[in-house]
C-alpha cells in the first residue's frame, strides 16, 4: 500500500517522464511548436500553410465518410453519388464539404505558392522546402484529377479522355502508356477501379509522406517572414529570436482567427453556392458518363485551367503537351532562376514588382481563357499570354540580377 | 513598401471571386429567366401534380423517393398515395416511369431521359424554355421541334395546354455561303385549354418542382447555413480577443 501511494504520489509528470524515457514527446514538441520561433511581423499571407493543413484534415475526413457509401463502379458509381446526396444522413454535407474543399485545396496551395513569390521564401536555405512544396502541388494535381472521375459523370469521363489521351502524344511510348494509365482501350470500368485506388490510398499517402517532410525541412531552417530576412541573427541570452515568436500559443492563436475567417468563405460556399455557378461542380457533371454522347463542351476544373489553355494554344499535340509540361514543372526552378540579393518584395525594384504584377494577371487570365470554347480570338489571347507566362521564368535570371535593389532593415518591420 | 503586396493580394483574391460571374454570362440561345418562387410549397405542390401526371409517364426520375417529396412538401402519406403515386406501392419508393425504356427507345428513337437531375444538369432556365419552345415543323417524326433544343425527339406532349404554335426564324447568310438561323419570336397557330399566362405558371410550377427534385436538400442546407455562419461569427469575437489577449506583450 505504501509503496503504491509513493508511486501515485511523485510530482507531477510520471506518465510523460515514463514517455519521454522511451519516446522523444516533449523535446519534439517543444523543437516543434512551443519553443519553434517564427517573426512576430508574419502578416495574413503567412496563414495559407496552415489553412492548407486545414483542408487536408476537412479532406481526409470527409473521403473516408465518402468512401463507406461510394462504389467505384461503373454501373453503379453515379447513382452512389446520388444516394449520398439524398439518401445517407448527412450524406449531402460530407460530400460537398469534399467537393468544395477540392477546389479550395487549390486556392489555398496556389495563394501559399504566391506568398513564396512575393517574399522570396524559396531562396537559400529554403530551396529544398520549395522542392518539397512542388512534388506536393504535383500529387496534389494527380489527386484532384483521379478524384474527379469517381463521381462518373459526363465531365468525369469527358475530361479524364482529353487529359490521359494527352500522354499519346508522346513519342514511341505514348499510346502504351496510355492504355497502362486507363487499364483498357477506352476509359472504363477498370480505369475508375485504379483511379480509386490511387485516389483514396497511394496519392494521400505521398501527400501525408511529403506533407511531413515539407514541415520537417521547414523547422530546420525556420520560417521566412515579410521583410524576407534572418530573425536569427539577433537572439536574447536564452538563444530565444528577439523579433521571433513561438509557434505556441502566439501563432496558433493567430492562426485559428485566420482558420475561422477561412470556415466562414468555405461554409458560404459548401451551404449556399456548392457548385460555384458550374466552377466547383460543373453541370454536365450531374449527367451521368455517357461514352456515346460527347458534351458540347469540355473543360478542366478550374484550377487546372491556366495550363490547359497553354497546350490549347499550341497547334501541334506533342508540342502542346511539351509546353504544357513545362508550364507546371518551371516553377520548381524558382530558386535558381531568381538571382535577386533579397528575398521580399519590399526591398525589390520596380522590375521584379512588375513582372511579378504581370504573372498573376497572366495566370489568371489563362486560367479564365481554358475555360472558354476555344475561339480563334481566344486562342490567339491564350498564345500572348502564355508567352508572358514563360517569360516571367526564362527572362527571371536577367531581370532579377539588373533589378535595384533597397538596403534590408536589420529587424523586422513590426507595428504591433 | 507594405504596399506592392497588398495589391498584388487584392488583385488575385478579386480574380478568383470575379471568374464564376464573368464564366456564367455565357451560353448559346438566349434563354427566358424562369423566375422561380424556390421555397413556394405551393407552386411546388402544384408542380408535383404537373410532374405526375404529364412527365412520370415517359421519364422516370429514378433517385427520387416520395416520401422524401412528401416531407418537403407537407403532404401527408395518404395525400401521397391518392394523388402523386400511380404506380407505386410504398412511400420508400421512386419515381419510375409508366413506359418501359426498351419500348420508349424504340418508339421515339431514344429512350427518354431519366428527370431527377435535369434541372441541375442544364439549368432551371433551360427546361423552362424547353418546355415553352415547341413549335410546328413539318420534317419532324413527332410534327414538332424544339427552339432550345433542335431534333428533339420529344413530341408536344403539353399541345393540349399550350395549343400549337410556329416559330419564326431570321436567317443570316455567312461570308463562308453557311445558313445561320437565328430564332425570332413564336406565332401562336391554336389556342389550347390555358391561355399563354396560365401556361407559363404551369411550366414555372413544373420546372420549381424538377429544380426541387434535383436537389431536395437545397433549402434545409440554406437554412443551416446561417446558423452555421452565426456560429462561426461568434467564434470569431472569441478567437480574436484570444489572441489580442495572449499577443498583448508583443512589443
Amino acid at each position: 500500500m505504501a509503496r503504491i501511494e509513493a508511486e501515485v504520489g511523485k510530482p507531477q509528470g510520471g506518465l510523460i517522464k515514463w514517455i519521454d524515457d522511451r519516446f522523444p514527446l516533449t523535446s519534439t514538441l517543444k523543437y516543434h511548436v512551443t519553443e519553434y520561433y517564427a517573426a512576430k511581423s508574419f502578416n495574413w499571407w503567412f496563414v495559407f500553410g496552415v489553412l492548407a493543413m486545414v483542408v487536408l484534415v476537412i479532406q481526409l475526413l470527409t473521403g473516408i465518410f465518402l468512401t463507406m457509401n461510394y462504389k467505384p463502379a461503373a454501373a453503379e458509381a453515379f447513382a452512389s453519388v446520388e444516394y449520398i446526396m439524398r439518401d445517407v444522413e448527412w450524406g449531402w454535407l460530407i460530400r460537398y464539404m469534399h467537393s468544395t474543399g477540392a477546389s479550395f485545396f487549390f486556392i489555398v496551395v496556389y495563394l501559399h505558392m504566391f506568398r513564396a513569390m512575393l517574399y522570396g521564401s524559396y531562396k537559400k536555405p529554403r530551396e529544398l522546402i520549395w522542392l518539397i512544396g512542388m512534388m506536393i502541388f504535383f500529387v496534389l494535381m494527380a489527386e484532384g484529377f483521379a478524384g474527379y472521375l469517381l463521381p462518373w459523370g459526363q465531365m468525369s469521363y469527358w475530361g479524364a479522355q482529353v487529359i490521359i489521351s494527352l500522354f499519346g502524344a508522346i513519342p514511341v511510348v505514348g499510346d502504351a502508356l496510355v492504355e497502362i494509365i486507363r487499364g483498357d482501350y477506352a476509359i472504363s470500368d477498370i480505369t475508375l477501379n485504379r483511379f480509386f485506388a490511387l485516389h483514396v490510398i497511394v496519392l494521400p499517402l505521398a501527400l501525408i509522406g511529403l506533407i511531413f517532410v515539407h514541415i520537417v525541412a521547414l523547422h530546420e531552417v525556420g520560417s521566412n517572414n515579410p521583410d524576407g530576412i534572418d530573425i536569427k541573427k539577433h537572439k536574447d541570452e536564452n538563444g530565444k529570436p528577439l523579433d521571433g515568436v513561438a509557434f505556441h500559443p502566439y501563432h496558433t492563436s493567430k492562426d485559428l482567427v485566420g482558420i475561422i475567417v477561412f470556415l466562414m468563405i468555405f461554409s458560404a460556399v459548401v451551404f449556399f453556392a456548392p457548385d460555384m455557378g458550374g466552377m466547383f461542380l460543373e453541370h454536365a457533371n450531374f449527367e451521368p458518363a455517357n461514352m456515346t454522347a460527347t458534351p458540347a463542351h469540355i473543360a478542366p476544373v478550374w484550377y487546372y485551367t491556366p495550363y490547359y489553355a497553354i497546350l490549347r494554344a499550341v497547334p501541334d499535340k506533342l508540342w502542346g503537351f511539351i509546353l504544357f509540361a513545362m508550364a507546371v514543372v518551371l516553377p520548381v526552378f524558382l530558386p535558381w532562376l531568381d538571382r535577386c540579393r533579397v528575398r521580399s518584395i519590399r526591398y525589390r525594384g520596380w522590375m521584379y514588382k512588375t513582372a511579378l504584377t504581370v504573372f498573376v494577371i497572366t495566370f489568371v487570365t489563362l486560367g479564365w481563357l481554358g475555360l472558354q470554347a476555344a475561339t480563334p480570338t481566344y486562342v490567339m489571347l491564350a498564345r500572348v499570354f502564355s508567352v508572358l507566362y514563360f517569360a516571367f521564368f526564362l527572362l527571371m535570371p536577367f531581370y532579377t540580377a539588373m533589378d535595384k535593389t533597397k538596403p534590408e532593415p536589420d529587424r523586422v518591420v513590426y507595428h504591433g | 513598401m507594405v504596399k506592392s503586396s497588398r495589391i498584388a493580394g487584392v488583385l488575385a483574391l478579386a480574380a478568383f471571386l470575379v471568374a464564376p460571374q464573368v464564366l456564367a454570362a455565357g451560353g448559346e440561345v438566349h434563354l427566358e429567366p424562369a423566375n422561380l418562387e424556390q421555397d413556394n410549397a405551393a407552386s411546388l405542390r402544384r408542380g408535383a401534380r404537373n410532374f405526375m401526371n404529364y412527365c412520370s409517364g415517359c421519364h422516370s426520375a429514378k433517385y427520387v423517393r416520395f416520401n422524401t417529396i412528401g416531407k418537403a412538401l407537407g403532404l401527408s402519406e395518404e395525400q401521397l398515395v391518392d394523388n402523386l403515386m400511380f404506380n407505386a406501392e410504398k412511400t420508400f419508393e421512386t419515381i419510375q416511369a409508366a413506359m418501359p425504356a426498351e419500348d420508349a427507345a424504340v418508339w421515339y428513337g431514344k429512350a427518354p431521359p431519366d428527370l431527377s437531375l435535369m434541372a441541375r444538369a442544364r439549368g432551371a432556365d433551360y427546361v423552362y424554355n424547353f418546355l415553352k419552345g415547341f413549335y410546328l415543323s413539318q420534317g419532324s417524326p413527332s410534327g414538332v421541334d424544339n427552339t432550345v433544343l433542335p431534333g428533339t425527339s420529344m413530341p408536344h406532349v403539353l399541345w393540349e395546354l399550350q395549343g400549337y404554335q410556329e416559330a419564326m426564324f431570321e436567317t443570316h447568310e455567312n461570308e463562308d455561303g453557311s445558313v445561320t438561323k437565328t430564332f425570332v419570336d413564336f406565332e401562336p397557330l391554336s389556342a389550347g385549354s390555358m391561355d399563354a399566362e396560365d401556361y407559363d405558371d404551369f411550366v414555372r410550377d413544373t420546372v420549381n418542382f424538377m429544380a426541387y427534385i434535383a436537389e431536395p436538400i437545397r433549402s434545409d442546407r440554406r437554412k443551416l447555413g446561417v446558423w452555421v455562419l452565426m456560429f462561426l461569427i461568434f467564434f470569431f469575437i472569441l478567437a480574436a480577443q484570444l489572441k489580442k489577449a495572449i499577443w498583448k506583450d508583443v512589443k
